[in-house]
């Protein structure tokens, strides 16, 4: 089975674009499963679910959704294994800007769109630095010149993605995305595959639970701004 | 291509030394939100120097750096002659099969300088043929079709370069996301497209665009206060005059609000190919050749015929006496009985 992890930032288009890729995917017969990660709820299972694909949704409540994935990913690669899927889409939560669900030889792919404005790219970190694809979506809403600086700075910060527009609303670019996709190389298990990027470190008091604010009850990996 | 022995040298000059020869190289630097190294101190040196822990916030591996440095001086070197969209002579696309499997029988050659315009019925197949230009099919869509750039297929690298982009859209619903002056929007364009003399290009850009729209507009109008015509304006002459893509593509030009006539003669004048999806009868009569669609397929090719052509002196009068008309209202007069 082929895996691909699907990142952005919230509401840039990753549902949109992923079911206009695998609607083209099941026109030529490809099997697809789906994996959705957020923290609080979702509405993309029953998005997927109207695509015809089998889909799995995964909250993680109060840990961080994108070490809950990684605690959960080779889980999520026996479901779509055991549902037959010939590719599993992992769509994660892309809340926070550092973290990245990328893992090494797995397709990473980065969905991020004109409306969040040119400066963006920048600052995003390995989600959009170390993506193998970068979608970028929302091109419909944009001027023409915006569309060519807004790719010109993903090229930027990363020279090496393939980059490639899709209209998450038309499906202008899905049929393309699909054949990306079904580039990925196979992913038979993950034991011991390495994650793209450390994710960040997230063990202070406040990770568990602390709630007081003051320096008596910061604790574990705290660090401070610089003011001088 | 940079070679690694060209990048090892340039990794190796000073920064002071490498800005001079490559001044966007310092974009390198601050899109990965690092600090520009001081004058004296090398790429390589600068980047064994910096401290892990700030590159673990930034999401950086210390050893990817130089490849990055690599991809992005190349990016700079496609860009510079990326102009190689200029060598495009002609645009061939080969016939593929409608939704029911029938063969398109054409072959379509088309040069820069020339109007194409694109009729047909809802769902007939209008946007998939231009993203079927757009992707430079190779035989790989629903449609079949295969795209030559000089009569070759296209190298596939070409279909993700963004300075190969074959296709610029020109679309009706769009706005400016940016909270910018007019000027500084094109410089920022301009930019992007490491243009030599950016204030002469942009100030050129600018004169055009106000040449094209009804109302004129200054370098310091905030681009969110243009208004639709306006807005189109000024993507047309930046389009014609920044984007490297040979194609462009323009749609529902007709109720821009400006001088549509003018404004695909601007894009002629660059040695753009202009693809109008319209039904315009002025601008349908203005292109070389009409593709009509049915069911998924180009069914005909209409070359315009000098007998269509001469209707359209009756056309342009009636439209001259509908925008009298147009100007009227807008001014709050009476219509009195026309002719
Ligand atoms: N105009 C326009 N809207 C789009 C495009 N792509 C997505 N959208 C809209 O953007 C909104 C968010 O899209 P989603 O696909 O749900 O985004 P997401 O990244 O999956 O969001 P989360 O999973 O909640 O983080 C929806 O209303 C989409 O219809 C596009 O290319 N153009
Ligand atoms: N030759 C073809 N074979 C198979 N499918 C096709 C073919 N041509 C077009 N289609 C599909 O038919 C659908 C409608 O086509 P398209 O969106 O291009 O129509 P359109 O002419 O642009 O319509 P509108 O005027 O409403 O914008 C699309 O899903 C497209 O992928
Ligand atoms: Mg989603
Ligand atoms: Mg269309
Ligand atoms: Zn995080
Ligand atoms: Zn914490």
């Amino acid at each position: 089975m082929k895996l691909i992890t699907v990142a952005g930032p919230p509401s840039s288009g990753k549902t949109a674009v992923t079911i206009k890729a695998i609607a083209a995917l099941q026109r030529d017969g490809v099997r697809v499963g789906v994996v959705k990660f957020d923290s609080l709820s979702t509405q993309d299972q029953s998005v997927y679910e109207k695509q015809g694909v089998a889909v799995m949704s995964g909250l993680s409540g109060n840990l961080c959704p994108d070490h809950f994935f990684v605690s959960n990913v080779s889980d999520c690669l026996a479901w779509g294994m055991e549902k037959g899927s010939d590719l599993l889409v992992i769509e994660s939560a892309g809340l926070c800007n550092r973290c990245a669900p990328h893992i090494q030889g797995v397709l990473a792919v980065c969905v991020i769109d004109n409306l969040s404005g040119v400066d963006t790219p920048k600052k995003i970190g390995p989600m959009l630095k170390m993506a193998d694809v970068v979608v970028i979506t929302k091109g419909d809403i944009v001027s023409q010149a915006e569309r060519e600086v807004f790719s010109y700075r993903v090229r930027q910060v990363n020279a090496n993605a393939t980059i490639i527009n899709v209209n998450g609303l038309t499906g202008q670019g899905g049929h393309e995305l699909g054949k990306l996709l079904l580039n990925a190389p196979e992913t038979p298990d993950l034991e011991g595959r390495l994650l793209r990027f450390s994710m960040p470190a997230a063990l202070c008091s406040y990770c568990l639970g602390q709630r007081k604010i003051g320096s008596d009850f910061q604790m574990g990996n705290v660090k401070k701004m610089d003011f001088t | 291509m940079v070679t690694d022995k060209e990048n090892a040298e340039l990794m190796s000059l000073p920064t002071a030394e490498l800005l001079r020869l490559a001044p966007f190289a310092g974009d390198f630097f601050s899109s990965l939100g690092l600090e520009l190294p001081d004058e004296g101190v090398s790429t390589a040196d600068y980047f064994a120097s910096l401290d892990a822990e700030l590159l673990e916030d930034l999401g950086l591996e210390r050893q990817s750096l130089s490849g990055r440095f690599t991809a992005f001086m190349e990016l700079l070197e496609n860009l510079k002659c990326g102009a190689d969209n200029a060598c495009i002579e002609s645009i061939t696309i080969r016939g593929g099969h409608d939704k029911s499997g029938r063969a398109e029988e054409f072959d379509l050659t088309v040069k820069p300088g020339e109007v194409i315009c694109i009729v047909g019925p809802t769902g007939s197949g209008k946007s998939r043929f231009l993203a079927d230009i757009e992707w430079m099919a190779q035989g790989d869509t629903p449609t079949g079709r295969s795209i030559l750039i000089n009569g070759a297929a296209p190298d596939p690298s070409r279909r993700f370069s963004i300075e190969h982009k074959l296709v610029a859209q020109l679309s009706q619903n769009m706005n400016f996301v940016m909270d910018l002056t007019v000027e500084e929007f094109i410089t920022m364009h301009a930019e992007s497209r490491m243009v030599d003399d950016i204030p002469t290009v942009t100030a050129a850009i600018i004169e055009l665009a106000n040449d094209l729209a009804g109302e004129k507009f200054t370098p310091q109008t905030p681009v969110t206060a243009l208004s639709g015509g306006q807005s189109r304006a000024l993507m047309i002459a930046d389009t014609s005059c920044l984007s490297t893509s040979p194609i462009v593509l323009i749609d529902e030009i007709e109720n821009a609000g400006i001088d549509r006539k003018r404004a695909v003669h601007t894009l002629v004048d660059k040695r753009k190919i202009v693809l109008m999806a319209t039904h315009d009868p002025i601008l349908a009569l203005m292109g070389d050749r009409r593709l009509v669609f049915k069911n998924g397929g180009i069914a005909t090719i209409i070359d315009t015929s000098q007998e269509e052509r001469a209707n359209l002196v009756r056309f342009e009068e009636m439209d001259a006496m509908l925008g009298t008309v147009r100007n009227a209202l807008r001014n709050g007069e009476l219509i009195g009985k026309m002719c």
